[in-house]
């Protein structure tokens, strides 16, 4: 599959709870094909502290509008940067990168679990899933109620169980808190959030012997394997997060617990 | 050209560039032995610029021959290898193995790495060290020798002299400078190493006068690079004596930085009427 740079232009930048944001960007040449897990990096223009580019999760894909949507956390100059986009600005992205996550095979029970802006694969993935007639379940985490984002977007695709941190909605506690997931049998769990939460879902995966797969946030400087800066250590070495990655299988990791 | 360790094997590029429009790609640090390279963080960016502490991670020679050799051997463009080593022997082993490869015209002989514990930039510091090495390697190798040199000296020009002298065609400079970073929040150092190499805009004027000090201490051509985003500062680069360039940490952002800049050094030369572009080489010296 080939990448490719280009200048998109915003159509739309919707904030959302705290401090974060979507931001909706189209191509005029038309989109290439894109996976859910893969992710873009983003050129931040007239930002000088800002020297790198930004890899960021695609979040959803409109094949019919040419449109690709950001969920993004302000986190530092770069992203603060991001959230003041109009209506109407171009950003330079290069796209799609990073490999993908495994799609379940049909009638197979899915738990799609994350937090805070990790939550950004999941909605993609949610939605190519049900395309292929799997209908999944997501497992949201949030510190608190106020925090709950995009949850809308979710229910659309599949049944949403929500985790608070103080109770103020849903289960309280943790993702891993959440009863359907600690009683129910899934057949795969996919997971995106602060690696806590992943070290979380994926030692719970491991003991209940469920397939696992999660998407890494390594620095990159890259995001197209020819630095080496974003290596994972894997049953296999030394890997790139952003080529043989983002998404990886939990037994391939060197996380045990 | 195309920096070390910043353009991987050169086909991760394919998809933005067109290798065969370059002059020469050089590819990553190769070393005897397969090496995993240095723990995460590798990396850090800081005020126009990153440190990297990569530590050379490479599958070996043995990998590198049996397959990513037959692949290059394809490519339309100069392929040359970056070599590296712990001890002398390492970099006559390895030069004598590239010497058997027919489609890699030169090596480029890595005495500045500073991201590794033993040899690299030892070799690149230590005047006596660098003679034996490059001296050695010359013996061992054929073909065209260019020796890259580090910044992390006090006279860059004593190791330019010694490697025209033990008879490298070329130097190229400069590798990374040695640099840190720390983050307050957690007080800890960014990189897994502590030290890392600095690269970018933020050397460019150090690796600049670095070059024009070199060009004028040596006859042999002198391949400057560091920090070279566009095509005004390779214009500089080759103004101040550089015979030719290397794009490096761009690539990172605009993978196609480095035609970028040919098409842009191209047009001053056809704009400001100069025939061909070694008119302009040194021509800071001469005005
Ligand atoms: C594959 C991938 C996908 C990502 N997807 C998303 C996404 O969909 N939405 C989103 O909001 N963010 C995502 N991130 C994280 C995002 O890239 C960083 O938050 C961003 O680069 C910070 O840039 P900045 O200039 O705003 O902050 P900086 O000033 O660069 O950094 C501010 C703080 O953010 C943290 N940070 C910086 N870079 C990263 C990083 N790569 N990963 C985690 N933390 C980082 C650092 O701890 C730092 O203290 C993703 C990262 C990766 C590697
Ligand atoms: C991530 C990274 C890896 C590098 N690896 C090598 C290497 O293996 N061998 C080498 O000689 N130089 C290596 N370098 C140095 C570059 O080739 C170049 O000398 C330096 O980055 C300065 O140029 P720049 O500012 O244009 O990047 C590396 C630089 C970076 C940023
Ligand atoms: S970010 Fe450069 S290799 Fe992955």
């Amino acid at each position: 599959m080939s990448k490719r740079i280009e200048d998109l232009t915003v159509t739309e930048n919707r904030r959302l709870a705290q401090s974060f944001f979507v931001v909706t960007v189209s191509s005029s040449a038309g989109l290439p094909e894109i996976l859910p897990g893969q992710f873009v990096q983003v050129l931040v223009a007239e930002s000088p502290s800002t020297f790198l580019r930004r890899p960021l999760s695609v979040h959803d894909v409109d094949y019919r509008s040419n449109t690709i949507s950001l969920l993004i956390q302000v986190a530092g100059a770069g992203t603060e940067r991001l959230s003041r986009l109009r209506r109407g600005d171009t950003i330079n992205l290069i796209y799609p990168l990073g490999n993908a996550f495994t799609m379940p095979a049909l009638g197979e029970k899915v738990l799609l679990a994350g937090g805070g802006c990790g939550m950004a694969p999941l909605l993609y993935l949610g939605r190519k899933m049900k395309e292929l007639g799997v209908e999944p379940q997501f497992a949201l985490g949030f510190r608190n109620r106020s925090r709950i984002l995009e949850h809308e977007q979710f229910r659309e695709l599949g049944t949403v169980h929500l985790a608070t941190e103080d109770g103020s909605e849903g289960h309280k506690g943790f993702v891993t808190d959440i009863q359907a997931f600690r009683e129910s049998h899934w057949d795969k769990v996919y997971c995106c959030g602060p690696e806590p939460m992943m070290k979380a879902v994926a030692s719970l995966c491991l003991q209940r012997d469920i397939f696992c797969e999660v998407s890494l946030e390594n620095l990159m400087a890259c995001g197209m394997g020819i630095c080496l800066c974003c290596i994972v250590p894997t049953t296999s070495g030394n890997l790139c997060s952003c080529t043989d990655g983002p998404v990886f299988n939990i037994r391939n990791l060197q996380w045990q617990t | 050209m195309l920096a070390s360790g910043t353009c991987g094997y050169g086909a991760e590029l394919e998809d933005f560039i067109d290798l065969s429009k370059l002059g020469a790609i050089v590819v990553k640090g190769t070393t005897l032995e397969p090496r995993e390279g240095n723990a995460y963080p590798r990396m850090a960016e800081t005020a126009s610029g990153m440190l990297n502490a990569v530590g050379l991670q490479n599958k070996g020679i043995e990998y590198f021959e049996k397959h990513i050799y037959p692949l290059l051997a394809e490519y339309d463009t100069h392929v040359i290898v970056n070599v590296n080593g712990n001890t002398v022997e390492d970099y006559i082993e390895l030069a004598r193995r590239i010497d058997r490869l027919a489609a890699i015209p030169a090596i480029e002989l890595n005495i500045s790495c500073p991201n590794v514990k033993q040899g690299g930039m030892i070799f690149g510091t230590n005047p006596a060290s660098a003679r034996e090495v490059i001296s050695a390697v010359r013996n061992a190798y054929s073909k065209t020798l260019i020796v890259k040199l580090s910044p992390n000296v006090t006279d860059i020009t004593e190791f330019a002299r010694i490697s025209e002298e033990e008879g490298a065609e070329a130097v190229s400079l400069v590798n990374t400078l040695l640099g840190m970073a720390v983050d307050t929040n957690t007080m800890k150092p960014k990189l897994s190493t502590v030290t890392g190499g600095l690269s970018g805009p933020a050397i460019k004027p150090v690796a600049l006068r670095m070059v024009w000090q070199t060009a004028r201490a040596v006859n042999i051509p002198v391949i400057g690079m560091g920090g070279i985003m566009n095509g005004v500062d390779a214009l500089e680069f080759l103004m101040a004596g550089a015979t030719g360039v290397q794009i490096g940490t761009a690539t990172f952002i605009e993978p196609r930085t480095a035609l970028n800049t040919l098409t842009s050094i191209n047009s001053f030369l056809t704009e400001r009427k100069f025939d061909s572009v070694t008119n302009i080489i040194g021509i800071i010296n001469r005005i």
